[in-house]
């Protein structure tokens, strides 16, 4: 091998795919077929994985801390709705989509806003902009439906060949499908390199800048992505079950999802998708505990993942399977380990 | 005219009843550089251990306003010696995602005791009722809390720029190392001024349940106009804060009052342009350090 | 010819205070110029106006006579002037195939490619093997940056700077912190940089110093104290007052 082409082989290292990682997408689709009577939750599951895999490209990937992300999703959610009700766009593929783009219009123009400044200034900024159309929505409740959110809204089949069923079948496979594509997607620009220069300015923006990196246009440019991702978690929420209130805006859903990502841990892609799986489950558990409190034990979750350490915690969870791996194949660990906790 | 100088009257009570609920944020955040969104779980504290004693243990209201600051100042140390004082040094997100975590607890917590219905407080019959000074109708209850939280603030003035406590804590969020160099107690310092401001809280929440309303949801609805009073105010005095808080009151009254359906729009949308436009804050320092 | 860096009555103030005052520096093309001074006389001030971090009170800032005054830091790295930095400012958890990419791929236009992975053009492979060979780096091109001896991380530091093929390279105390045992080979890749390339140094070490320099600026209080070659320098009762007496005892 010539020198050039080996630096392509290892600069590539962690582009190829591994077998863990198709291991992954088989036991989702397997779980597919598994239980059927389940399409609801796994909806929910695979719609809340989009979500994080949208927060994890600014936070996990780019460093960007924000309150507000449910902002994104309630503008996927209405535009979605809205174009439904109305008879807009009846093809939800085609709905989705613009959905999407309006959410990264949105990303776009109030990008602006949060990538100047520090932490706390892009918190209050994020969070800011989810009030803000939280309050707007609440406002125009004619076109919103107010507290009462968007009714009536009927799907129309997908494609014209897919209709939307009472089991949540095609809800299931549509949200799925919807996830890998825009997965691979979100694949292939972190592995490339824009996404490679976000991870330097995560790391150290003056640094990147002084290597050529144009810090503000990426910023821009990923926050926008992410807000296109949101924007079709939240349309996707609209479609598969035919609901948009205003508590799409609600800071506890941005709140939330920071949870399910820390929970999966940050900037490796599957930590989102992971922690929707962990948080759901956990989210029944307290349920059964104690019906209505469940948001107690939710808080514990985050306080207890704190005071432990993030990095600590995914390190006693990777502990087993990356000696089981060491074991048997006789090479380095091959289960990613989620970033370090930060300084 | 009456009207409008009855709105700001309760605007100023209101945007003072605000300062002292966040003062203790102002000294978290502002100059530690906490993040603590936790800050209303305290003030909640206070409001219903107020509610409790006067509503079921008959105890009279300004009895049981001491003990509203004495309980959330409590709760304030024991959390800050637990918990808090590990993750001083951590990053932003760890802070947000610890102190989201309280508040998820004290509000589930707080609903599962008491219910989610919103409580209130027996206020004594001196304090009901309105008396007209020029025509304008002034709040009883109202004047009380623009004395109470008058009177705390010029004392915390006071306090912070005249005595040994308040240059000992100026030095110690200045610069710790050379704090604690100099032979003062930093980690001491701070858990005394987190429970201090906590305790603040706790006497905030007790007078606002009349205004604000107290329910178990109290520390997320107000959790934006805490930070909002901090992050516009600035954290270079405690002044900017104060004037920050009766801007935001004064404001929320009249948009309430004026224009009733755009009111909460207005309000955030002020705080971005003002964040954007000056990042420090609207009275802050100018430049960073 | 236009110089290859030059400043003009550079000036720049915080608050009160004049940190940098009526600056005027001339780098020709190739020179190994040196700037010294003694703690507190700005040096980092000076490096910060030169590549953009801060923005000048007053004066102009030329590139190879065009004007960067006011260009962003990333722009300034396209036109050609690069730098490292003196503490270790590296990306902790990047590899150096990693960490070369970035800013070779930035250099040839291609960091915005979202589509195509890193590691799939050859020109920039190239340039990366190339660069990690010279730098003596090609053993550890897969180990975190973090977990890499400290010689081997300021080597990285240089690297980094050459990838974006500057025209001029500003070397921030290159050796500072290396022990003794990794000194020679950070000194040997200084000495072999190409020709070509403009290098401004900023140092303590007053060895390195005379060994590279072929000219020597004097930075004292934010102002230029005196400028010669470096016999010169060394023989001026101004410099050693102020300099060179404050070397022998630190």
């Amino acid at each position: 091998m010539t020198a050039q082409a080996d630096i392509g082989f290892h600069a590539r290292r962690h582009a190829r795919w591994h077998a863990g990682e198709i291991a992954f997408w088989l036991l989702a689709l397997a779980c597919a077929f598994a239980f059927p009577s389940r399409y609801l939750i796994m909806t929910e599951i695979v719609r809340l994985g989009l979500f994080a895999l949208s927060i994890d490209l600014i936070l996990g990937y780019a460093g960007i801390v924000s309150l507000g992300h449910a902002a994104f999703f309630g503008i996927g959610a209405y535009s979605a709705g809205l174009l439904a009700l109305h008879g807009i766009i009846n093809e939800p593929l085609l709905a989705l989509i613009v959905a999407g783009l309006g959410a990264a219009v949105l990303g776009f123009a109030t990008s602006f806003l949060v990538i100047r400044g520090v932490d706390l200034t892009r918190l209050m900024v994020t969070l800011g902009i989810a009030l803000l159309l939280e309050a707007l929505a609440e406002r125009y409740s004619d076109i919103t439906g107010g507290t009462d959110g968007l009714q009536g809204i009927e799907m129309q089949p997908i494609l014209g060949l897919f209709a939307f069923d009472m089991f949540g079948r095609t809800g299931f496979f549509y949200s799925l499908a919807a996830l890998f594509l825009l997965f691979l997607l979100a694949r292939r620009v972190v592995h490339s390199p824009f996404g490679l220069s976000l991870r330097a300015i995560k790391n150290n923006p003056l640094r990147a800048a002084a290597i050529g990196i144009p810090v503000h246009k990426r910023l821009i440019a990923i926050y926008t992505l992410a807000a296109f991702y949101a924007g079709i978690a939240g349309a996707l929420f609209t479609q598969t079950t035919a609901l948009a209130s205003l508590d799409v805006f609600a800071f506890e859903r941005s709140a939330d999802l920071l949870l399910v990502l820390i929970i999966g841990g940050t900037g490796y892609l599957y930590g989102g998708l992971i922690g929707a799986v962990v948080f759901r489950m956990l989210q029944e558990l307290f349920s059964i505990i104690t019906p209505q409190y469940w948001q107690f034990w939710i808080g514990l979750v985050l306080v207890v993942i704190v005071m432990v350490g993030r990095g600590r915690l995914h390190r006693w969870v990777l502990w087993a399977p990356n000696w089981l791996i060491a074991r048997l194949g006789g090479r380095k660990a091959a289960v990613a380990v989620p970033e370090t906790e930060g300084p | 005219m009456t009207a409008v100088l009855t709105n700001l009257f309760d605007g100023i009570a209101y945007g003072m009843l605000l300062f002292v609920l966040a003062c203790g944020l102002a000294v978290t955040l502002g100059l530690m550089n906490f993040v603590n969104l936790a800050h209303g779980a305290f003030a909640m504290t206070g409001g219903y251990v107020c509610a409790v004693l006067v509503n079921q243990f008959g105890w009279p209201f300004f009895a049981a306003l001491p003990l509203a600051f004495i309980s959330s100042a409590v709760v304030g140390i024991v959390l800050e010696r637990l918990l808090y004082r590990h993750l001083y040094t951590r990053s932003h997100l760890d802070q947000v995602l610890f102190s989201i975590g309280l508040v998820f607890m004290s509000v589930a917590a707080v609903d599962y005791i008491t219910g989610s219905q919103r409580v209130f407080i027996k206020l004594p019959s001196m304090l009901e009722g309105q008396f007209d000074v020029l025509g304008v109708g002034v709040g009883r209850y109202r004047l009380l809390i623009v004395v109470i939280c008058g009177l705390l603030t010029a004392t915390l003035q006071l306090v912070l720029a005249r005595t040994r406590f308040g240059s000992r804590l100026r030095a110690a969020v200045d610069d710790p190392r050379a704090a604690s160099g100099l032979g003062i107690n930093v980690p001491q310092v701070f858990a005394f001024t987190f429970a201090f401001g906590c305790g603040l809280a706790g006497l905030g929440g007790a007078l606002s349940a009349e205004i604000l309303g107290l329910d178990p949801y109290f520390p997320l609805k107000f959790m934006i106009y805490f930070l909002i009073v901090v992050t516009v105010g600035g954290s270079s005095s405690i002044t900017g804060p104060f004037l920050a808080s009766l801007l935001l009151g004064i404001g929320d009254v009249a948009g309430k009052y004026y224009v009733p359906k755009m009111g909460p729009f207005v309000i955030y949308t002020l705080m971005i342009v003002i964040l954007i436009w000056r990042p420090n804050g609207l009275f802050g320092r100018t430049a960073m350090r | 010819m236009a110089a290859a860096l030059e400043t003009i009555g550079l000036e720049k103030h915080f608050g009160g205070l004049r940190v940098t005052r009526e600056l005027s520096l001339k780098i020709a093309r190739g020179a190994r110029h040196a700037l010294i001074g003694p703690n507190g006389a700005g040096k980092t001030t000076v490096i910060n106006l030169l590549t953009g971090v801060l923005r000048p009170n007053g004066g102009r800032i030329l590139l190879e006579g065009h004007e960067i005054t006011n260009l962003p830091v990333h722009k300034r790295v396209l036109r050609g002037l690069s730098r490292t930095f003196q503490i270790n400012q590296l990306y902790a958890d990047l590899t150096p195939v990693e960490t070369i990419g970035l800013a070779v791929s930035e250099r040839l236009g291609r960091g915005g490619d979202w589509w195509r992975a890193m590691g799939s053009r050859d020109e920039v492979n190239a340039e990366i093997a190339e660069t990690l060979s010279r730098f003596h780096l090609l053993d550890v091109m897969n180990e975190p940056t973090a977990t890499l001896p400290y010689g081997k991380q300021r080597l990285l530091e240089i690297a980094v700077a050459i990838a974006a093929r500057p025209r001029v390279l500003l070397l921030d105390e290159p050796a500072a912190g290396v022990p003794e045992s990794e000194r020679h080979d950070i000194l040997a890749v200084v000495a072999a940089l190409p020709r070509d390339v403009t290098v401004l140094l900023i140092e303590h070490d007053m060895d390195l110093v005379f060994s590279f320099a072929d000219r020597i600026s004097v930075l004292v209080n934010g102002a230029l104290l005196t400028e010669g070659p470096p016999e010169q320098v060394a023989k001026d009762p101004q410099v050693k007052a102020v300099y060179l007496g404050e070397a022998t005892n630190a």
